[in-house]
């Protein structure tokens, strides 16, 4: 334990970081709630609703079925439940356990912490969302999506929409309850708006324009018209942009270790 | 008191590489509500002692090494790391300082030996993870999850994690808190391996038997002031504590014999029992002081004062003085 010629500002290595994110890729398999959620469950819904037999007509004012017209839906929950579960939780028990104050102690800055996590949960949205269009189209008749680039683009920016809420939940919430509570009170209108219980053709005209500025309703719309072979429209692409950045700067500032 | 306790032999000898304080705390503020944080603390930690915190819960032990290491900002004084600024050199700083925090933990679904690559991997000059392990007899817990240690065991782990870093400067906070003796005793003969490799170390702790075996030097903090600063001895001694010695005498003499003696401040019986107190080199002069008058002293015992009845003295001064 001697003294080192270490510069004054010495930077942490970097395979520190790569340490860190081994060290979240192996609690999201030792604790799987996000695989368990985000993936599980969306794809257990796609079987079931391919089983359904009313969903194999084509959808009102669409050329697709209205099984087809789900999978946009399906992935919309499958990221929302990743953003707000599976991504603030983690980092949000270990702020009250104190794991955070620990690795304040060290060289290590706090932005690894949030962008270890933010990769593991980004992975295991592609994983997701890969499933559900792999698997729709192996199995259950659905068609790739038409305009490849504009669904990949849609899904992207999905994922980062729903990142920022969830990062702003993981920068602010105290006790992985409070951020459960948030995560789910803000789950169900997502969702609902998206699509989940109600076509949206069946809200009133005053709800369908609220729809139109929700992240989830947002990357529905997109997603659907890559998959019947448009470029999507560019209100909802800017909608989703709208909440990463907001969101996403706001939880990069609001960030307490404590 | 304890029976039998020697005191200490002075100040620490300073490391071979000595050049002036490795920490100086100037002045240091930091207030959180109202009553709490610290008020005004200076103070000095010599390379290569071991260097004690104590104080009553709240006194702003906590708060004064945190400032240390960087984790609060204080609202003024001035702190020097290593001949650095906290506020300015972070990084710095977190390279060359471990910490053991009280309150803190390892994520739930880590295992020991993760843990220790993962801490390791933060630093440019890391110690060997399993020579530290072995070195803390956790060797056979490598592959258990941090969630199923023990509380003996989760603590040997956090000193291990503040000492991957191969740190000059180690503060560990509370470090014995719900240990058994056994482990307790185990863990203050790693301290001073520790200390005996070069590092300087910041103690906080509020049990006084292990700032008296472990520091060298010990500062009393209270109401996030200073209260004392000495060595374990010279705290005990300044507090007025003095040596106790109890004997039966052999044969009925004359008290004055004693309490002419320089060292002797008082003189009572008890029954058969006479009772001494006096400070300095007591002992040998109460035996002289018999001998010479033709008695013999049985069933001698002596007691020291110790820094816990210093540590007592000096915090209900300090009550007594408060409005």
């Amino acid at each position: 334990m001697t003294a080192h010629t270490v510069p004054t500002e010495a930077r942490p290595p970097s395979r520190g970081f790569w340490e860190l994110l081994k060290t979240e890729e192996r609690r999201a398999l030792r604790a799987p709630v996000g695989l368990l959620l985000g993936v599980l469950v969306p794809v257990i819904l796609l079987v079931i609703f391919s089983a359904i037999p009313g969903l194999k007509q084509v959808a009102p004012g669409s050329t697709l079925t209205m099984f087809a017209e789900y999978v946009p839906v399906l992935i919309g929950m499958s990221v929302c439940l990743i953003a707000l579960v599976s991504l603030p939780i983690p980092v949000v028990s270990d702020r009250q356990t104190g794991v955070l104050r620990r690795f304040a102690t060290t060289p290590a800055p706090p932005s690894w912490v949030l962008a270890a996590q933010v990769i593991v949960n980004f992975a295991l949205a592609l994983i997701a969302i890969v499933i559900l269009v792999a698997g729709g189209v192996l199995f259950f008749g659905l068609h790739m999506p038409a305009q490849w680039g504009g669904f990949v683009l849609s899904a992207l920016l999905c994922i980062a929409a729903m990142f920022g809420i969830g990062l702003l939940i993981t920068s602010l919430a105290r006790s992985p309850q409070v951020a459960g509570v948030v995560g789910t009170v803000l789950l169900y209108p997502l969702l609902f708006f998206a699509g989940m219980w109600t076509p949206k053709q069946n809200l009133s005209p005053a709800l369908q324009h609220i729809g139109n500025y929700t992240p989830l309703d947002a990357a529905a719309q997109a997603m659907d018209a890559a998959m019947q072979g448009h470029f999507p429209p560019t209100r909802p692409l800017l909608v989703m942009a709208a909440y990463a950045i907001v969101f996403g700067v706001a939880a990069i500032r609001l960030f307490r270790w404590e | 008191m304890t029976t039998t306790t020697m005191p200490r032999e002075g100040a620490a000898a300073p490391g071979p590489a000595s050049a002036g304080p490795i920490v100086t705390v100037d002045h240091l503020r930091k207030a959180y509500g109202p009553g709490v944080g610290v008020q005004d603390v200076s103070f000095r930690v010599e390379r290569g002692e071991i260097f004690g915190i104590i104080g009553p819960n709240g006194a702003g032990k906590t708060t004064t090494v945190e400032c240390i290491c960087g984790l609060r900002v204080p609202d003024s004084g001035m702190i020097e790391v290593l001949g650095l600024d906290p506020r300015v050199h972070r990084s710095a700083i977190r390279e060359r300082v471990g910490v053991q925090l009280q309150e803190s933990a390892l994520p739930l679904f880590i295992k020991v030996g993760e843990a220790m690559e993962l801490f390791a991997s933060f630093y440019r000059h890391p110690a060997d993870p399993a020579e530290l392990l072995e070195a803390l007899g956790l060797t056979a817990e490598r592959n258990t999850y941090y969630r199923r240690l023990s509380g003996g065991l989760k603590q040997r782990l956090s000193i291990a994690l503040a000492l991957i870093g191969n740190p000059e400067i180690a503060i560990l906070d509370e470090l014995t808190t719900g240990l058994d003796p056994q482990a307790r005793r185990d863990t203050w003969e790693l301290i001073e391996h520790v200390r005996d490799r070069g590092v300087t170390v910041i103690l906080v702790t509020h049990y006084m038997d292990e700032a008296e075996r472990l520091c060298d030097r010990v500062l009393l903090i209270d109401h996030g002031a200073v209260t004392a600063l000495d060595t374990p001895a010279g705290l005990a001694q300044s507090a007025g504590g003095g040596t106790h010695l109890r004997f039966v005498p052999s044969i009925p003499f004359d008290i004055r014999v004693l309490t002419v003696l320089p060292e002797v401040t008082d003189v009572a019986r008890e029954g058969q029992r006479v009772w001494v107190t006096g400070t300095g080199d007591l002992v040998s002069a109460v035996v002289r002081a018999l001998e010479a008058a033709g008695v013999q002293a049985r069933d001698m015992q002596v007691e020291s004062a110790t820094l816990d009845d210093a540590y007592v003295r000096l915090i209900n001064g300090e009550e007594a003085q408060r409005p």
